[in-house]
């Protein structure tokens, strides 16, 4: 595993988002040859989002020969309602690149059969290749996608009951009425990630530093479903300071004196830019 | 690369990098074009699995829905109420040079004339889309004959008319035909004249007033049979006065039906209206403004000396003289001219102003659903312009009309 602990969360996402850069470039995508990327939603990738973005209008990548699969969408929200997913992606990342809409996949929270609908995914998942890079933020209770405490370990995409917690944290979103939050959602399983080469998790803020503290100095536990993470071969927590504040000091000098190395990761590839 | 699956085989044109006029304010949004219509993009995206065919990179420019003239009497040379033999040249010559002013529609408006004239001219012009040829027609506005001899400005005192008992006979008369009218000027406290307003309405044609000594009961009665504008206002109507604002208290009438907004023509071109008159009416009521040219022949042609018709004009600057005298002899302003002075004036947002003379006149006439607004379905008539408001290129039903030369 990797720490990688920047001072605010500009910063932790601009690294994020290098990472990722990087990683597609490195790939060397094309049209027989597509980079497959796990993305998540909710306001901790947003300022990576904004940063790819950036990238892709300079000219440093393009998005023509990705595929991505998001996480989760609720379940029975119509697709233009402004709080799914759907849009989310639509006004915070694909209308800004050049994506084309066939690679971008979207659990359909509407599909008349959701099971069904789950297990396209994941076989959509496994006709591209399987996941290059997932990436993916957690809630403060630590769940990853829409795996609340206590789910399995090894899940698969499904339809998953949300909890209390969920639904209260979202009804702001929804004119702060109970009623009108989405009480279920599809989602990948922690398998799901666990299958992809690469798992990256973006954690800021005070408020995720308790998570951050289970995800990685406590055990592997199903209530603490980021926690699987741990017995994955290649994963990388971006963080900011704040969010390191459950952490042992030793833990964060440990990862902090091996920034210089980590930050290689992000260098500019001049040599791989393209037009 | 025909890039619809489902829907259409016609070509996406995304307009980049550009500031688009939506919801009332500049957002940093591209702007999607199909079949002459703006196209909802994440519909293309999600439903459709579409992309654009082709982006065109308007280098930071401001899209703005087209203009739309609702009072233009000619222009270049041409009097639309001077009748011949081919009225239709004269309209499409006006037509084809208002682009380059970003007007992508427009009324074009005949003064009082005798009933032969209309008889001669309605006919020969149809309601019509614009396109490469020229702005479209949305109908014409006629002004006149039944105003006040009063306050009957320019217009022939030896044409006008009243209305006799019931009022219609005396339209279909004078007119000949309603079938390509978008709207009438007259003047309320004529007798009879209520009755007319209501069948216009039926008829769709939006009844404005003006050319009138008509008193504030007397508009507020006519607001109530359906009138819905008032023709360049302060000019040609009696001015404010407390104890009776006339037609101009309209602008914070308490009396106007919930859910109907009353409009107004402005000339905004610095000499027509006084600044300060034009601030008053932009802060009463800046929901309802609506800018127009009132062009007149002069408009268009080159500073000198020029005969119309029967009188000689002398342009200067912006301003037409009847020659050898400092009589104004009408309007030469042109529609961007003005959207700039209007902005200026009245310091109001670049968002008002393009509103003004575009979002406004189309609720006037009732066609906002597809003219004067940048929503998914409307007409992709566009304006795009630099941060001065100075026209670059028009866009018809999404097509390039009219192109700045740099």
């Amino acid at each position: 595993m990797k720490l990688i602990i920047l001072n605010d969360y500009d910063q932790a996402s601009e690294w994020a988002a290098k990472y990722i850069r990087n990683k597609i470039l490195h790939f060397q995508p094309g049209p027989n040859k597509f980079f497959t990327l796990g993305l998540p939603t909710g306001s901790t990738p947003l300022g990576c989002y904004k940063k790819l973005i950036e990238y892709y209008k300079n000219g440093e990548i393009s998005f023509e020969f990705v595929k991505t699969f998001n996480m989760d969408e609720y379940v029975g929200l119509p697709r233009n309602h402004p709080e799914s997913y759907h849009s989310f992606m639509w006004n915070n990342f694909f209308k800004h690149i050049d994506i084309r809409a066939e690679n971008a996949h979207i659990l359909d929270g509407n599909a008349a059969d959701l099971q069904a609908e789950c297990n396209s995914f994941e076989e959509k998942i496994k006709e591209a290749g399987g996941i290059e890079l997932f990436v993916g933020g957690i809630g403060p209770d630590g769940h990853i996608a829409f795996n609340e405490p206590g789910s399995s370990l090894v899940s698969r995409t499904r339809v998953k009951t949300l909890a209390k917690d969920t639904i209260m944290a979202n009804a702001r979103f929804f004119d702060g009425d109970l009623s009108k939050v989405p009480t279920m959602a599809l989602t990948v399983g922690v398998g799901t990630v666990m299958d992809a080469k690469e798992v990256m998790i973006l954690i800021t803020g005070a408020h995720k530093a308790f998570a951050l503290y289970k995800a990685i100095e406590e055990g592997v536990n199903h209530m603490w479903t980021v926690s699987a993470f741990q017995q994955h071969p290649q994963t990388v927590f971006v963080c900011d300071e704040d969010a390191t504040l459950e952490l042992r000091v030793k833990t964060v000098k440990y990862f902090k004196g091996m920034m210089h190395v980590h930050n290689r990761l992000v260098e500019t590839l001049p040599s791989q830019q393209k037009k | 690369m025909p890039s619809n699956k489902s829907v259409s085989d016609a070509p996406i044109i995304q307009f980049t990098d550009c500031r688009i006029l939506r919801e009332h304010k500049l957002q940093r949004e591209d702007l999607w074009v199909r079949d002459g219509k703006i196209l909802d993009p994440e519909k293309l995206f999600f439903d459709e699995q579409g992309y654009a065919d082709c982006r065109l990179d308007c280098g930071g420019a401001i899209v703005a829905p087209g203009f739309i003239d609702v009072q233009i009497n000619g222009g270049y040379g041409v009097d639309f109420s001077q009748p011949c033999e081919d009225v239709s040249a004269g309209v499409s010559l006006v037509a084809k040079k208002i682009l380059e002013h970003g007007v992508t529609s427009f009324c074009p408006t005949l003064v009082t004339s005798p009933p032969a004239v209309y008889h001669q001219v309605l006919p020969q012009i149809n309601v019509h889309n614009g396109g490469p040829d020229g702005a479209g027609v949305l109908g014409f506005h006629l002004e006149g004959p039944f105003i006040s001899s009063e306050k009957r400005g320019a217009h022939p005192e030896r044409f006008l008319r009243t209305f006799r008992s019931g009022g219609s006979d005396d339209l279909m008369e004078t007119y000949g035909s309603l079938d390509n009218v978008a709207m009438v000027t007259l003047a309320p406290e004529l007798p009879h004249s209520q009755s007319v307003v209501s069948t216009l309405r039926q008829k769709g044609v939006t009844v404005s007033l003006g050319h009138s000594v008509a008193n504030l009961s007397q508009a507020e009665d006519a607001v109530r049979h359906g009138a819905s504008f008032i023709t360049h206002l302060f000019n040609a109507m009696l001015p404010f006065h407390h104890r009776d604002p006339g037609i101009v208290g309209l602008l914070t009438s308490d009396q106007i039906p919930a859910g109907r907004t009353v409009f107004y023509g402005m000339i905004a071109d610095g000499i027509h209206t006084n600044p300060a008159a034009l601030r008053i009416a932009h802060r009463a009521h800046p929901s309802g403004l609506v800018l127009v040219t009132d062009a007149i022949t002069a408009m268009g042609l080159p500073p000198g000396r020029h005969t119309l018709g029967q009188q000689v004009v002398q342009i200067q600057g912006l301003h037409a003289y009847v020659a050898g005298t400092k009589t104004l002899s009408g309007s030469i302003a042109t529609m961007d001219m003005c959207v700039r002075h209007f902005k200026q004036a009245a310091g109001c947002s670049v968002e008002d102003a393009l509103e003004a003379a575009a979002l406004h006149p189309a609720r006037l006439l009732g066609i906002s659903h597809r003219k004067g607004s940048l929503h998914y379905g409307a007409d992709a008539d566009l304006v795009l312009l630099d941060d001065g408001l100075r026209v670059r290129t028009t866009y018809i039903s999404g097509e390039e009309v009219w192109r700045a030369e740099l």
